[in-house]
């Protein structure tokens, strides 16, 4: 219970991390005989035209970027500490082309009931390693391993730099484990006061370690933004194909008034494994007056969540990472912005079940980085 | 599988028809729209850099030009972020 409160994400992935690790550092090598193939240089680099002749001119670099983190969970008195780095390397091929890949090293290290010294596993995974085509300006298409587009949480805000809160949402082990397949995607201008984005995809998803089993799904999610009052509001659905055939759908939103530094989102899942919601809240101090240097560095949050078990047994639910108990949780986290890619986390959370209520400490830091695999110029 | 293939078929019919349609004022179509000057270009990526990555990180600093098309180039795919918008925080990045 405490284990999947925590970090539910690394329990819902199976099976061999060693193939899509070697394909990660392929591209790797693939980006660096890129960069020095290709001139410095050349005209057009974007297919739709620039309105400025001086990124014009300018071809693309294969970029290394990526997090890494280093946090502390005090769970119910347990502490357990995580370390972990994910690199993405991003390679663009010509002018609608890019390749992009990302891996996460986790180690997950505690000390044994009985004493003694921390240890434990470092796990290895290919999140995602995709082949995008920029069609035209309404369509892009994917192929390849790709983070399933079902809610919002999973594409955009998993990364330990950009999340609020360290400890994953409950619900994000529901329909959101890696997919294997094609996928259709984009977003485009209705008119000048709404955005549509969209995504459709098919994905037979190999799992099991000791079985050649599969999961084929389709699925997708699309959402209206409007840039005036910056409001997003959207829906995902996904079918699995085999065995019980069965229907999951989310809902999200989020919303960012110009007049304050705010930012208000939420994600809603129901699934045949189980449902629930989460809603945060952020709110960047930058508009306090006083010790205002270290204020508009800094970023509080709070989150209140729901889990509702489904229809699936305790073990299938630890199996996937989720609670096997219905479960609330509310969090309060301070974020520290250092400078550009590097801030320091600290939260606090309580976790309410009938299995017990816990308290949750989070702290540690996170760092982003990014680095050109190639010239980048003077500047 | 049908629903798919109408949808790729759709997005090109519009991309070439809204290639050939000149760009209207009330924003309707998607073609470019010609932005007069350099400082109009510049607040228009600063909103839309607001609006749209400010929905899930914060500020970043900015890159040279040819690191920040690569990442903008990701975002279009990842965010799924407009065509115009991609351009104008383009713009405004490599300022």
């Amino acid at each position: 219970m405490l284990e999947q409160c925590r970090k539910a994400a690394s329990l819902r992935r199976q099976g061999s991390a060693l193939p899509g690790l070697a394909l990660f550092f392929v591209l790797l090598g693939m980006s660096a005989w890129s960069v020095a193939q290709t001139p410095e240089s050349s005209v057009s680099s974007d297919p739709s035209p620039s309105t400025d002749s001086s990124t014009d001119n300018e071809k693309p670099v294969p970029i290394l970027s990526g997090s890494a983190g280093a946090f502390s969970f005090v769970t119910a008195g347990q502490n357990l500490i995580d370390t972990q780095i994910n690199p993405v390397l991003l390679v663009p091929l010509g002018d609608r082309w890019l390749i992009e890949s990302r891996a996460e090293f986790e180690g997950e290290f505690q000390r044994p009931p009985d004493g003694g010294p921390y240890g434990g596993p470092v796990a290895k995974h290919l999140d995602y390693a995709q082949v995008d085509y920029i069609a035209n300006p309404y369509l892009t298409v994917t192929a390849g391993r790709f983070l399933t587009p079902f809610g919002i949480f999973n594409e955009r805000l998993y990364p330990v730099w950009i999340r609020a809160l360290q400890p994953d949402p409950l619900i994000l082990p529901i329909n959101t484990a890696d997919s294997d397949g094609a996928m259709l995607r984009g977003g485009f201008s209705v008119n000048k006061h709404a955005n549509l984005n969209y995504a459709a995809y098919f994905s037979a998803t190999s799992i099991g370690i000791d079985s050649v089993d599969s999961e084929r799904h389709v699925g997708g999610r699309a959402g209206l933004f409007l840039p005036g009052p910056r409001l997003e509001v959207g829906g995902s659905w996904q079918r699995t194909l085999q065995d019980y055939r069965k229907n999951a759908f989310g809902f999200h939103m989020g919303w960012q008034p110009a007049s304050r530094p705010l930012n208000l989102r939420a994600e809603f899942a129901h699934s045949f494994e189980g449902s629930g919601y989460w809603i945060e809240g952020l709110y960047r101090l930058s508009q306090v007056e006083r010790w205002h240097k270290a204020m508009r560095r800094t970023e509080v949050v709070a989150r209140m969540q729901q889990f509702f078990t489904g229809e699936i047994g305790p073990d299938a639910a630890a199996d996937l990472g989720l609670p096997d108990v219905n479960t609330r949780e509310a969090d309060f986290g301070v974020n520290y912005f250092v400078h550009d890619g590097l801030k320091g986390v600290f939260s606090y959370g309580r976790i309410f079940s009938s299995e017990g209520d816990f308290n949750q400490w989070t702290f540690g830091v996170a760092y982003r980085w990014l680095i050109p695999l190639g010239r980048v110029g003077a500047r | 599988m049908v629903l798919l293939c109408a949808l790729v078929v759709v997005s090109f019919v519009f991309a070439e028809e809204s290639g050939k349609a000149p760009a209207k004022k009330d924003g309707t179509s998607a073609t470019v729209e010609p932005i007069s000057d350099a400082e109009s270009m510049r607040v228009q990526g600063e909103q839309r850099f607001r609006a749209n990555c400010g929905r899930c990180h914060a500020a970043p600093q900015k890159f040279p030009p040819r690191m920040m098309k690569t990442v903008l180039r990701h975002m279009r795919v990842r965010a799924t972020i407009t065509d115009q918008d991609m351009r104008l925080v383009l713009f405004y990045m490599t300022q």
